[in-house]
């Protein structure tokens, strides 16, 4: 018997054009990816997840956090953030556009509003997994 | 914009039932199955809530 184990085929990549546009639709609007797919119940749903929390996190006066150098913690922190706020989509665009830009201050309520401004991002993109695991076949 | 502020406790309150909501309808395939999930995620995260309130008040003396 080989001590090596054979790896099973590796699965060919679906097309682009099959789940590009609900991936990049869920992107844009939270749940657009679902509602493209016509999944309007957990399209409903995920916008009102995602922006639920975005809006808090504005209303908290959470910080938009821009990229930043410096150690690798803080390079992963802020990087990182500007990434999953950029994740959100269109809301982040629309905060952006109307000048919101709340500098960074002490106090905890600032720092949940930012952490849910971040996290707003990351459920966005496992709405675009989900989005994509559909239009791709592999979840009803 | 208002503004508002939350307590620690309405904040990971509110904070638990979206992850919640959204970790429900991806995860799962049946809309029973969805639900069940979703509860279960929002019961954790308020049993961790409680748990870590009660570790950092014993905690702090």
């Amino acid at each position: 018997m080989s001590s090596k184990q054979k790896k099973p085929p590796k699965e060919p990549m679906p097309p682009l054009n099959v789940w590009g546009p609900a991936v990049a639709l869920a992107w844009f609007v939270p749940g657009g990816g679902h509602f493209l797919l016509k999944r309007y119940g957990r399209a409903g749903l995920l916008l009102l997840a995602v922006v639920t929390m975005f809006l808090f996190g504005l209303m908290m006066r959470g910080e938009f956090l821009k990229p930043q150098g410096g150690d690798l913690l803080t390079m992963v922190m802020y990087y990182g953030g500007f990434v999953c706020n950029v994740l959100t989509g269109i809301p982040y665009m629309i905060a952006v556009w109307f000048g919101y830009a709340q500098p960074d201050v002490a106090g905890a309520v600032h720092d949940y509003g930012t952490k849910f401004l971040v996290t707003a991002g990351l459920l966005n993109v496992l709405a675009m997994v989900d989005a994509y695991e559909i239009a791709i076949g592999k979840k009803s | 914009m208002p503004k508002v502020t939350l307590s620690h406790f309405e904040a990971a309150l509110l904070f638990s039932l979206c992850a919640s909501l959204v970790l429900g309808v991806v995860t799962k395939r049946t809309d029973r199955e969805r639900l069940v999930y979703g509860a279960y995620c929002f019961a954790w995260f308020v049993v961790v809530l409680f748990g870590l309130g009660w570790l950092m008040y014993l905690g702090h003396g």
